[in-house]
C-alpha cells in the first residue's frame, strides 16, 4: 500500500476543481492509496479501515477471500472510507483516462459523506485513528485476558445491529436546534389537547384569548394559572421528561448489567463500547447505498463527459460505464437505480413538476409539454443529496413518470412444472409495488428494545417491535448466548411466530415442494402470528408461548 | 496472518469454554476450462445476530422472490425462462458456482488443497468388504519400502548384490584366475561396487472399487439438507481421492421423479433442486447400470445415497425391491438422511419404511443408515461418514 505518484495526484487535483464548480463540496485533503487485489481481500473484512481491530472472524474471511478470488478473480476498481482526511484506495492497475472518471466517482462519495445530515455523528471524527487506538487497547487486553477479550467481541458484535442510530442522530442534531419546549407550546399543544381535552370551540376560543393579550401587552397566562394552578407542575414536569431517552440493548448492559459492575470484567464495557461506536459509525453508510452509489455515479457522468481528458477514450469509457451502470433486464443495480432517479429528479425540477400546477394536470400529453424552464434541477438535487436517505429518496421520488420513462417493473419468478423451467414474469408496473419491492431490499435490523418494568429479579427482559417478520430462528440462540454472558444473568425475548397449521405433519414435505400434486389445488391461507417468549438461562434456550 | 490449522485449534477450544463451535470448512468449486476445475477449501463462519427471517411464510407455492427489471411489456407477459437445471452438455450459462446446489459449470478435478481435506479426515478410513476381483484396474494404496537399489550411496547396504557386483568386477578386471579356487582378500573393490537399498514407493495391490454417489435433488431438498448431504459426499469423494489416488471410480446420480446420470462430480454437486420425489428411481438406475455393463464381475460396488427422507412412494415398496435387489451384489450401500428441523421427533419416510422393512438387521453388514438433523456441522458429518463405512 502506497501513495499514488505525483502526477496521479495533480489528476486527483484537477478534477476537484471542476467538481467543485459545480456545487459539490469537499475538505481540501484526500489521500489516495495504491493498493493490489490481495490488499483489497485483506482490507474487505475490516470494512476498509486498514487499522480496525483484530479479530478471527476477519482471517476468516480473509481466508476464504483469497479461496474466493482464486476461484472467481474481481478487480474493483476503487473504495473510499468515510473518514478524516477522506481516504481512497485504487488499483494499481488503472490507466489515465480511467482514473480521471474514477476519482470523479470518489469525489461524489466524498461530497456525499460530507454533506448528508444521516453521516452528521462522523464528521468530526478521525476514523483510522480511532480505530488505531481502539485496536492498541484490545491488542493490550488481549495480552491479559487471551482469548476471552475474543468472545467479548463476539458477543458484543452479535447486538450491534441494535444501536439507537436514530436516535443518538437524532440528539446531535436537536442539540444544535435545541429549543426549549416553551410554555405556550405546551399550554395549546400539549395541555389543552392532550391532558385536559378541551372542545374545538374552547381551543379556538384561548388562542382568541392569546391573540388578544399579545395584542394588549397583558400576561396571557394569569388567568391560567388562576384556572388550572397544576399547570405550572405539569410543564415543569413535561420539561424534564424531554430531557431523557432511552438506550439501546448495548447501552443498557453497560449501564446496568451486574455482570460488568464487578471489578474484574470492567474492561468487557471498553470492549463494548468500541464495537458500539464501530457499528453507529456505519450505520449511515449502509442506510444510503442506492444514494451514495448513485451520487457517485451520476457525478462521474457528468463530470467526465464534460471533461477534455476524455478525448480518445469515449468508447473505453462507454464500455466501462455501461458495466458498471447499466439497468438489468432482472434484478437491481444501486449504481444504475441511484444515477437514474438523480438524472430524473434533475430533469423533473428543471421543468417545475414538483408543483402542485403540475400534480393537478389530468391529461397525458400536457404532463409530457410542461416546462417551466426553472432550471433549478442542479441546486436540487445537491439538496436531496442532504437531506435523504435510501428510504425516503425511494419512496419520494419514484413516480409514474420514472417508472414509464425507464421502461421499469416488478419482476415475478415462479415455476413451471411441465417445462422444468423458472420463469420470468412482469408483475407490475406500478410505482407502489416497485417502490414496496425496492424497499423491502433495503437495510431494516428488527426493533428490539429493553423492557424496563419486566426486567425483575435479574432477568435482561429484550421485546421485539414485530413488523411482520420473524426472527431468524436459527441465530436466536447464539446470540442469546452471548448476551447473557454480558449481562451476567438470565435473558428473554419476546417475538412473533407464525402459527404452524393444524395439518402439520401431512403437508410439511410439499411446503416446500411445488410440484406435489396435493397442494397445487389448495391455495395458502394468510398466515397467523403469535407472540412467544424465548428464555435464556445457564446457556439453555426454553420457548414459551405467551 | 494466521493459518487453518490455528483457527480449527480455536475453534475447539471453544467447547472447552463452553460455547458451540463457530468454523465450518467451506468448498468453493472453481469451475474452469478444458475439465481443469478445482476444488478450494476455505473455513466460513456467520455472525449470529436478531436479524429478520427472508423466509416469508406466506409467499405463494413455486414463487421466488421479486426483484427489479426493464424493458418492454405489459403486466403478466413472460419475458423469460430459465431451465432449472441445464441439459447434459449444455453450455455453462448464468453464474454458476455460488454453493452447493446453486450453480453449474464444467468437468472438474482436484487437487493438492483438497488433499487438506482428505487429511482433516482421518486416514484411518477404509472401504469396507472389500474382496479381489478381475484385474481391470487396480485399486492400489501406496506403501514405502527399501525395495530400489542404488550404486555408491544408500540407506542400508545390500551385501549379496555387492558381492555379485564385486566379483563382476574383478572378472572383468581378470582378477579372478581360478573360478574354483576364489581368494576374497585380493579383489578390488570400487566404491561403484557397493549397492545399497533406498526407500522406495510401493504399490500395494487392492481390489477395484466403484463408487455409486445418489443424490435426491426433488424441491423438498430446498437449503441446509442439500447443504449437509453435499457436505458429505464432497468428503466422502475427497477422502477417496486421497486415499485411493484416484484409482476408485466413481458414478452420479441425481433423482427427483426421474433419475439421471451426470458425468462428472461438479455437475453433482452444484444441480439445483426442484420438483417432486421418487426415491426408488435412483437406485433401479444403479441396478439398470451394473447389470447392463456387468460391473458386479470385476468391481467392488459401493452406493451412498443422500436425501431429506420424502418420498412419494410411503411404504417404500419399490424402493426397498430395489434395494434388496442391489444389496446382493454390492459391498456397502451407505443411506444419509439429513432432517428438516420441522420434521421434529417425527421419523421421515424413508427412515420409516428402511426400518419397518427389516432390511437394515437382516443384512446389517451392507447396508447402513445414518440420520442426521439439517443442522450437523462437519465433526458430526464426519461421524457419519465413519458410520457409513464402519
Amino acid at each position: 500500500m502506497e501513495l499514488v505518484s505525483q502526477h496521479v495526484k495533480g489528476i486527483m487535483e484537477e478534477c476537484k476543481l471542476r467538481a467543485r464548480d459545480q456545487g459539490l463540496k469537499f475538505d481540501d485533503e484526500t489521500l489516495e492509496y495504491i493498493v493490489t487485489n490481495r490488499d483489497m481481500i485483506e482490507l474487505s473484512p475490516k470494512v476498509m479501515i486498514p487499522t480496525l481491530y483484530d479479530y478471527w472472524v476477519h482471517d476468516v474471511r480473509v481466508l476464504s477471500g483469497k479461496g474466493m478470488y482464486e476461484a472467481y478473480p474481481s478487480n474493483p476498481f476503487e473504495t473510499v472510507i468515510n473518514t478524516r482526511p477522506a481516504i481512497s484506495f485504487y488499483n494499481d492497475n488503472n490507466p489515465d483516462w480511467l482514473n480521471v472518471m474514477i476519482f470523479y466517482h470518489v469525489l461524489g462519495h466524498i461530497d456525499f459523506f460530507q454533506n448528508n445530515l444521516f453521516y452528521k455523528n462522523t464528521w468530526d471524527i478521525d476514523l483510522t485513528g480511532q480505530a488505531l487506538s481502539d485496536k492498541r487497547l484490545i491488542a493490550q487486553l488481549r495480552s491479559e485476558k487471551g482469548r476471552w477479550v475474543d468472545y467479548a467481541i463476539e458477543f458484543s458484535r452479535g447486538i450491534d445491529n441494535l444501536v439507537g442510530y436514530q436516535k443518538e442522530l437524532n440528539q446531535n442534531i436537536m442539540k444544535e436546534s435545541r429549543q426549549k419546549l416553551s410554555r405556550t407550546d405546551f399550554y395549546f399543544d400539549l395541555f389543552l389537547q392532550k391532558i385536559k381535552n378541551v372542545s374545538h370551540n374552547e381551543y379556538l376560543k384561548e388562542i382568541t384569548r392569546y391573540n388578544a393579550a399579545a395584542r394588549d401587552n397583558k400576561d396571557f397566562f394569569d388567568q391560567v394559572t388562576t384556572k388550572y394552578p397544576e399547570f405550572g407542575e405539569l410543564y415543569k414536569k413535561e420539561l424534564s421528561i424531554k430531557a431523557k431517552s432511552y438506550p439501546d440493548v448495548m447501552e443498557y448492559i453497560l449501564k446496568f448489567s451486574p455482570f460488568l459492575k464487578e471489578e474484574e470484567n470492567i474492561w468487557i464495557k471498553s470492549v463494548i463500547q468500541i464495537v458500539r461506536n464501530t457499528s453507529l459509525y456505519f450505520q449511515p453508510q449502509i442506510r444510503t447505498k442506492i444514494m451514495n452509489e448513485g451520487w457517485a455515479s451520476y457525478w462521474h457522468e457528468y463530470l467526465f463527459m464534460r471533461d477534455d481528458r476524455i478525448c480518445g477514450h469515449e468508447a473505453d469509457f462507454a464500455k466501462v460505464n455501461a458495466a458498471v451502470t447499466s439497468m438489468p433486464k432482472v434484478g437491481l443495480n444501486p449504481y444504475a437505480l441511484g444515477l437514474r432517479l438523480f438524472q430524473h429528479i434533475r430533469e423533473m425540477e428543471d421543468r417545475g413538476c414538483y408543483s402542485f400546477d403540475y400534480m393537478f394536470l389530468k391529461d397525458e400529453v400536457g404532463k409530457k409539454k410542461y416546462h417551466l424552464n426553472k432550471n433549478s434541477g442542479g441546486k436540487y438535487i445537491l439538496k436531496v443529496r442532504e437531506n435523504f436517505n435510501d428510504f425516503t429518496f425511494i419512496n419520494k421520488f419514484i413516480d409514474q413518470e420514472f417508472m414509464t420513462r425507464h421502461d421499469l417493473f416488478v419482476a415475478g419468478k415462479r415455476l413451471n412444472n411441465e417445462r422444468m423451467t423458472w420463469e420470468y414474469f412482469i408483475k407490475s408496473k406500478k410505482k407502489e409495488d416497485y417502490k414496496e419491492m425496492i424497499i423491502d431490499t433495503l437495510y431494516h435490523p428488527p426493533e428490539i428494545f429493553v423492557d424496563p418494568a419486566m426486567c425483575k429479579n435479574g432477568i435482561l427482559y429484550l421485546n421485539h417491535k414485530f413488523e411482520n417478520k420473524p426472527l431468524k430462528i436459527d441465530f436466536i440462540e447464539n446470540t442469546m448466548v452471548g448476551i447473557e454472558y454480558l449481562w451476567g444473568g438470565p435473558v428473554h425475548i419476546e417475538t412473533s411466530e407464525p402459527v404452524a397449521s393444524g395439518k402439520g405433519a401431512a403437508s410439511y414435505g410439499s411446503f416446500w415442494d411445488p410440484s406435489s400434486p396435493k397442494l397445487s389445488q389448495k391455495k395458502m391461507e394468510p398466515v397467523k402470528w403469535k407472540r412467544m417468549r424465548y428464555v435464556m438461562e445457564n446457556r439453555k434456550l426454553h420457548k414459551r408461548e405467551l | 496472518m494466521i493459518t487453518l490449522d490455528e483457527l480449527l485449534e480455536r475453534d475447539r477450544r471453544r467447547e472447552e469454554d463452553g460455547f458451540k463451535r463457530k468454523i465450518r470448512i467451506g468448498r468453493i468449486v472453481k469451475p474452469g476450462s478444458g475439465g481443469k476445475d478445482k476444488i478450494i477449501i476455505v473455513p466460513t463462519t456467520v455472525e449470529e445476530k436478531f436479524v429478520h427471517d427472508d423466509i416469508q411464510p406466506d409467499q405463494e407455492q413455486g414463487e421466488g422472490e421479486p426483484t427489479g427489471g426493464t424493458g418492454e411489456g405489459e403486466e403478466g407477459d413472460i419475458i423469460g425462462e430459465q431451465p432449472v437445471r441445464p441439459e447434459e452438455g449444455e453450455g455453462e450459462g448464468e453464474g454458476s458456482g455460488e454453493g452447493p446446489g446453486e450453480g453449474e459449470g464444467g468437468n472438474h478435478e482436484l487437487e493438492s488443497n483438497a488433499y487438506e481435506l482428505g487429511k482433516v479426515l482421518s486416514q484411518d478410513f477404509q472401504l469396507p468388504n472389500l474382496k479381489d476381483k478381475g484385474k481391470k484396474r487396480t485399486l492400489a494404496r501406496y506403501v514405502y519400502d527399501l525395495t530400489d537399489k542404488n550404486r555408491g550411496v544408500g540407506q542400508v547396504l545390500d551385501k549379496k548384490s555387492t558381492l555379485k557386483k564385486i566379483v563382476e568386477t574383478n572378472i572383468t578386471l581378470g582378477n579372478i584366475p581360478d573360478a574354483g579356487n576364489i581368494d576374497a582378500t585380493k579383489f578390488i573393490i570400487s566404491p561403484r561396487d557397493l549397492i545399497y537399498r533406498i526407500l522406495s514407493r510401493e504399490k500395494d495391490y487392492e481390489s477395484q472399487a466403484l463408487v455409486f454417489f445418489l443424490r435426491d435433488y426433488s424441491g423438498s431438498m430446498g437449503g441446509k439438507v442439500t447443504q449437509a448431504v453435499v457436505s458429505q459426499h464432497v468428503m466422502l469423494y475427497s477422502w477417496l481421492l486421497y486415499q485411493y489416488e484416484k484409482q476408485v471410480e466413481t458414478r452420479f446420480i441425481l433423482h427427483d421423479t426421474e433419475a439421471k446420470e451426470v458425468s462428472d462430480f461438479y455437475k453433482y454437486y452444484s444441480y439445483k433442486v426442484a420438483g417432486g420425489t421418487k426415491v426408488f428411481t435412483a437406485f433401479k438406475m444403479v441396478n439398470d447400470i451394473v447389470e447392463r455393463e456387468n460391473l458386479a464381475r470385476d468391481y467392488n460396488i459401493y452406493v451412498f445415497h443422500g436425501t431429506d427422507g420424502d418420498d412419494w412412494d410411503k411404504e417404500g415398496k419399490q424402493t426397498i425391491a430395489e434395494i434388496e435387489k442391489m444389496l446382493s451384489y454390492t459391498s456397502r450401500v451407505g443411506i444419509s438422511i439429513v432432517e428438516h428441523s420441522y420434521v421434529g421427533s417425527k421419523q421421515t419416510e424413508v427412515e420409516k419404511y428402511l426400518k419397518s422393512s427389516g432390511i437394515l438387521t437382516k443384512h446389517k453388514n451392507l447396508i447402513k443408515l445414518d440420520v442426521m438433523g439439517e443442522d450437523a456441522d462437519d465433526s458430526r458429518i464426519i461421524q457419519g461418514i465413519k458410520r457409513l463405512i464402519s
